[in-house]
């Protein structure tokens, strides 16, 4: 709230000369698409932004890339220069099977939730268009609820409802439904349903934004066109498929990139439900694994390396895509 | 249903087809009407299952210990009590965790928006050398995970002497959220026509006043979104504060829940309900008040471009 007035007075004193500067020295406007032409102006326009970003994310990065070739141990947090070690920690690293489960691990995790998060949304969302107002204005109210909650709230009332003792899951699953193994239960204790755990706070929480993003954008296929379509004779599903789909694939495709960007960096549920007491080795992932290492900067940055690589390579299609029909 | 009305109205101007097509509506709609009601009653069971925890959060925060440790839960907390709400409360390290919290955030939203806002004008009103690159490094940054930069930021903040301090967290803030603030005010920029400050110029206002008379005003709904978007990134924010933040005493308010849930796990789930009902309720009522607001502003920004 305190945001917008502000730029008006901080940011009136920096314009004020580059604009000033251009306007004797062109009396007629010569280009309309370059009203505030100067040679310097956007480049000092940009310095705000690139300062902090080069501070707190490029030097990091860099730093922790050459640090990923060398040794940096006890020795050297004591003021000893690190030696060059070339790939030693990258090869440690992959030649080790259990980073590679970490990896595997990391991947089937951030492609099922992404998976199950899209399909779950997408449907959500065409269910949202097909049902009357109040039926639509409960659900939207459901799904911001479950949206907009702090998340360190949200896993705080999860660890609450998968309580082993008195949680309401083991309650429902054991007394109304009659499993009565499922009387404390401890559902963190084994890898397999930690991870089903994870899945569903997961997908809980990322899902709202999949459904929001997905309605507005059905919202925006012509109405003219789908009643075109219904005298046709196509049925409801070729609709969707042939004429909504299509139109907003853009859309899918934004929200699923960051589903698969915001899944594979997974940290904080992981980490919480590594310490309601679940066993941390056997339930690592990527961002936790590289937390782990942090006593050993250098094998941390390698790791970290791989992970941003990996990141990487599942991303760049969807980024070169973006970059393709995005006129910049 | 506001969809459906164009449709309708536009039958009748095609002359012809109109008639017939009437006919197989009419013998269609008490079967879509029975289909539309059964929809909508599955949209509601998804909405309580959605909403349930956040229920049961509340709902436990109200009840003392022993009424949540039997074998049946409550479901309604029709005796409850404010103990849990007193117990967090007379704790000061609430409060303490509450001042971090707001000076991180404060310093984080004026700054992210103020040279995101900067940037975008360079990036959408200006052409320079460099331009592109620049779009694609704010593109290519966002898919930077901090979780692969965590330990790096916290070694560098280190040198500098700035962990445990608001300002080295928002640092790191602010680079974490600049990326993806630029691109959406950039399409917010991109979406008031240069033209509009051209007329004004024409009418005889200078560059700069016509800028803020006529532009400025337009972009506020991007401001704000962004401002929200930023502020909801740092209020909430875990990893980096957890790396960053190591010392009890400059915990913000996630810290503060965490360290809560550890020392009351198993023992208290009533006061862990209450200290994770009061940093969520005022989160989402503000949430619930713009996020229409914010989705607009995220679709603009990220979608339309």
């Amino acid at each position: 709230m305190a945001a917008p007035p502000l730029p008006p007075e901080t940011a009136a004193p920096p314009r004020d000369p580059l604009v000033a500067e251009p306007v004797p020295a062109r009396p007629v406007p010569p280009r309309r698409r370059l009203p505030w032409r100067s040679r310097l102006g956007p480049y000092a326009l940009l310095v705000p932004a690139l300062v902090p970003v080069a501070v707190g994310l490029g030097y990091p990065l860099a730093r922790q890339f050459v640090l990923s070739f060398q040794e940096y141990g006890l020795a050297q947090q004591f003021g000893r220069p690190a030696e060059w070690v070339g790939l030693r920690n990258y090869t440690d690293l992959l030649s080790d099977p259990y980073v590679w489960g970490v990896i595997g691990r990391s991947i089937a995790f951030c492609l099922v939730n992404a998976g199950l998060t899209m399909a779950i949304g997408v449907t959500l969302a065409v269910l949202m268009t097909r049902v009357g107002r109040g039926a639509r204005i409960t659900l939207q109210v459901g799904l911001l609820l479950a949206w907009g909650t702090p998340v360190l709230a949200t896993l705080t009332v999860w660890q609450w409802l998968f309580d082993s003792q008195y949680g309401v899951v083991n309650w429902l699953l054991s007394d109304p439904l009659g499993a009565e193994g499922f009387r404390g239960h401890s559902w963190i204790i084994e890898p397999a349903s930690f991870y089903l755990v994870a899945t569903v706070i997961v997908v809980w929480m990322s899902v709202p934004f999949v459904v929001f993003t997905t309605y507005a954008a059905l919202l925006q296929v012509p109405a003219e066109c789908v009643e075109a379509a219904q005298l046709d004779g196509a049925s409801a599903w070729q609709r969707f498929r042939h004429l909504s789909l299509p139109l907003i694939k853009p859309v899918l495709l934004i929200a699923g990139l960051l589903q698969v960007i915001w899944d594979l960096r997974v940290f904080t549920q992981i980490h919480v439900l590594q310490k309601a007491g679940a066993p941390t080795r056997e339930t690592h992932l990527l961002g936790t694994y590289v937390y782990s290492l942090s006593r050993e900067f250098s094998l941390a940055g390698a790791m970290a390396t791989v992970m941003l690589v990996i990141t990487l390579c599942l991303t760049g299609f969807y980024i070169r895509r973006m970059l393709r029909e995005e006129d910049l | 249903m506001s969809a459906a009305v164009p449709p309708t109205a536009a039958v009748p101007t095609a002359v012809s087809p109109a008639r017939p097509a009437r006919r197989p509506r009419r013998r269609i709609r008490p079967r879509t009407r029975a289909a539309r009601w059964l929809l909508g009653a599955l949209a509601v069971v998804v909405a309580l299952v959605w909403a349930f925890p956040i229920y049961w959060m509340v709902s436990s925060a109200f009840l003392p210990t022993a009424r949540l440790r039997t074998p049946e839960p409550t479901f309604f907390p029709f005796d409850g009590t404010l103990a849990n709400f007193r117990q967090v409360l007379t704790d000061g390290s609430f409060y303490a965790s509450f001042r971090v919290s707001l000076a991180v955030t404060g310093l984080t939203l004026v700054f992210a928006v103020l040279f995101a806002f900067v940037a975008a004008l360079a990036i959408s009103r200006f052409r320079f050398r460099g331009r592109k690159a620049f779009i694609v490094t704010v593109l290519v940054v966002q898919m930077i995970p901090a979780e692969g930069l965590f330990i790096s930021q916290y070694a560098v903040l280190d040198d500098w002497g700035l962990v445990n301090s608001v300002l080295g967290l928002t640092i790191v803030y602010v680079a974490a959220i600049l990326p993806f603030t630029i691109w959406m005010l950039r399409g917010f920029v991109n979406g008031v026509p240069i033209e509009l400050e051209e007329a004004a110029m024409v009418d005889g206002l200078s560059r700069t006043r016509a800028f803020f008379r006529i532009t400025f005003p337009l972009l506020a709904p991007g401001l704000v979104a962004s401002g929200v978007y930023g502020f909801l990134q740092a209020w909430n924010e875990y990893t980096l504060a957890l790396v960053v933040m190591t010392d009890p005493g400059e915990r913000t308010l996630p810290l503060w829940l965490q360290g809560l849930v550890e020392a009351n796990r198993a023992t208290d789930w009533g006061v862990v309900m209450a200290g994770a009902t009061l940093i969520a309720v005022p989160v989402i009522a503000f949430f619930l008040l713009v996020q229409k607001r914010m989705s607009a502003g995220l679709v603009a920004g990220a979608v339309k471009g």
